[in-house]
């Protein structure tokens, strides 16, 4: 009998034994999943919460109900793995054994990282929303909320769903607007990149928009800390930015057993061949979702393209023969603009974000990087299909590659 | 791709001036685009150039600010007085690697 331990019941991880347990052999294959709880969050519902879009109980369900039958699921904490025995510990001593391991514990936003973010204003007028507790406290701070200075902020990247800050900043001035009280708030958008996002057809549009909301944009921000006595931002060259809510998005860092375990680079993401996510140190090791390191957006849709293409590769590799797939890196992402408006953005490693239309049979095309109401609707929409089609490994009919069809290429753009 | 002359060597570069062809680099061509950027390279700019060369040699992308920190010791507030305003841009020009790719 062959052990495949999948690390992470996540949306990847999740996906790949409902993938896997239909083309192993069940007399040959066991699988089991390790998880450290039994809640499963609905982590694209968390930017809603903030602005009462969501109900925080409306984004959580239990994990073993996506757990197929034939798949162990156990629960506990990992506290590191030997890859040279091929065994996983958990902190309870707990011993699993393997013969091929899939790492998918994703990334954590650490505030922890960032020095004066976790001192006496976190939860008070610092907030993040890349946790459910976050964006249910960040809620009742901007119920609360009567005028001032409200800061968007990114720490580093890679951070999962990059788009996310972007939506929060644009969600949060329509909510200004619609209370009345628009013209008390300053709205100011901080980020580490040199613009709105990193490729620049993408940049200048979502540039453009924020100019449009006046919500101000300050490039090159490299946080160094947090004063939370002036309650102020300062970056490495001495720059300030001062808040009366600041809304950042922490460091995202891989989980911590992959540094003690020497599988994690410098952010504990671990280092991957990028078109088959196997470990570029070990041969029976994958990577899928946001924990490995491969160039494109920390992003469910990443996972989903990269799940199609890496289960056909493993039942290959697991054969002997060499893996015919390669995911070129293929992430989509609906983003809000406000006043159930949205735009999408389809990419992948060589190809940037581009304007144009999305072809999808019935409900398509949408328009992309450019905002219409459909594109709000296809991102509402989704949260079925998460739950009902997603997580199962259903088919669903947009193809794993990326294609160019409906894209305008920027040198035949007409705009 | 367009070649430019540095100093008296040509060598290729990208449309904002970043060297293409790893093997077109040395030290003393380092010098050079250092001074074009009002750098005079001292120890502790070698320390992290010399870092950026090898990881890039064996990971086959221009490391970022933290990837030098953590693996370098040369933390990021010495990297901004180092290269000052936008250190990994700089780090990345005088060190002949492609200019780093911000994550999508």
């Amino acid at each position: 009998m062959k052990r495949l331990l999948v690390l992470g019941g996540g949306t990847a991880g999740t996906m790949v034994v409902n993938k896997l347990r239909r083309r192993l052999d069940r007399a040959e294959w066991q699988i089991t999943v390790v998880d450290q709880n039994d809640t499963h969050l609905y982590q694209p519902g968390f930017l809603f919460v903030p602005f009462g879009g969501y109900q925080p109980a409306e984004l959580v369900k239990p994990r073993q109900r996506f757990i197929p039958a034939g798949v162990g699921l156990v629960l506990g904490e990992i506290d590191r793995v030997d890859a040279d025995a091929g065994t996983v510990l958990l902190t309870d001593g707990r011993q699993l054994g393997y013969d091929y391991l899939v790492i998918a514990t994703g990334v954590t936003p650490r505030p922890d990282q960032t020095p004066g973010m976790l001192g006496p204003q976190w939860r008070k007028s610092i907030f993040d929303f890349y946790s459910l507790d976050g964006a249910t406290a960040l809620a009742r701070a901007l119920q609360d909320f009567d005028s001032g200075r409200l800061v968007v902020h990114i720490v580093d990247m890679p951070i999962k769903c990059p788009v996310a800050s972007l939506e929060f900043a644009f969600l949060a001035e329509a909510y200004f607007r619609r209370r009345s009280m628009r013209d008390r708030v300053e709205i100011a958008y901080v980020t580490p990149l040199g613009g709105a996002f990193t490729k620049p057809v993408a940049s200048a549009q979502l540039g453009s928009m924020l100019d449009e909301r006046k919500i101000a944009l300050e490039t090159d921000f490299m946080v160094e800390r947090i004063d939370d006595e002036t309650k102020t931002l300062v970056s490495y060259d001495e720059r300030e930015v001062p808040f009366d809510l600041l809304v950042t998005v922490p460091l995202n860092m891989g989980a911590d057993y992959l540094a003690r375990s020497g599988l994690g680079d410098e952010l504990n993401f671990v280092p991957v061949d990028k078109h088959t996510l196997l470990s570029r140190a070990h041969d029976n090791i994958f990577a899928i979702g946001d924990a490995s390191n491969i160039p494109t957006s920390k992003a469910g849709s990443v996972a989903h393209f990269s799940v199609d293409v890496f289960a056909r590769n493993f039942c290959q590799h697991v054969a002997g023969r060499p893996m015919t797939g390669s995911f070129d890196g293929h992430a989509n992402c609906f983003i809000e603009s406000g006043d159930g408006k949205g735009l999408l953005i389809d990419f992948n490693y060589d190809t940037e974000p581009l304007t144009g239309a999305y072809p999808v049979p019935v409900v398509g095309p949408f328009g992309l990087l450019r905002e219409n109401a459909r594109n709000h609707w296809g991102k509402l929409a989704f949260r079925w299909m998460y739950w009902h089609l997603l997580l199962p490994a259903r088919p669903i009919p947009l193809p794993a590659h990326m294609s160019m069809a409906g894209k305008h290429r920027p040198d035949t753009q007409e705009e | 791709m367009p070649v430019t002359t540095i100093g008296d060597t040509q060598v290729h570069v990208d449309t904002e001036g970043f060297l293409t062809d790893y093997g077109e680099w040395d030290d003393g061509l380092a010098r050079q685009l250092a001074a074009t950027i009002g750098i005079e390279l001292t120890d502790a700019h070698w320390k992290a150039i010399r870092f950026l060369r090898e990881d890039y040699a064996s990971q086959g992308e221009t490391a970022t600010l933290r990837r030098v920190a953590t693996l370098a010791g040369v933390s990021v507030k010495e990297l901004f007085t180092l290269f000052p305003g936008k250190p990994a841009k700089k780090m990345a020009y005088v060190a002949g690697l492609p200019k780093p790719k911000g994550c999508v």
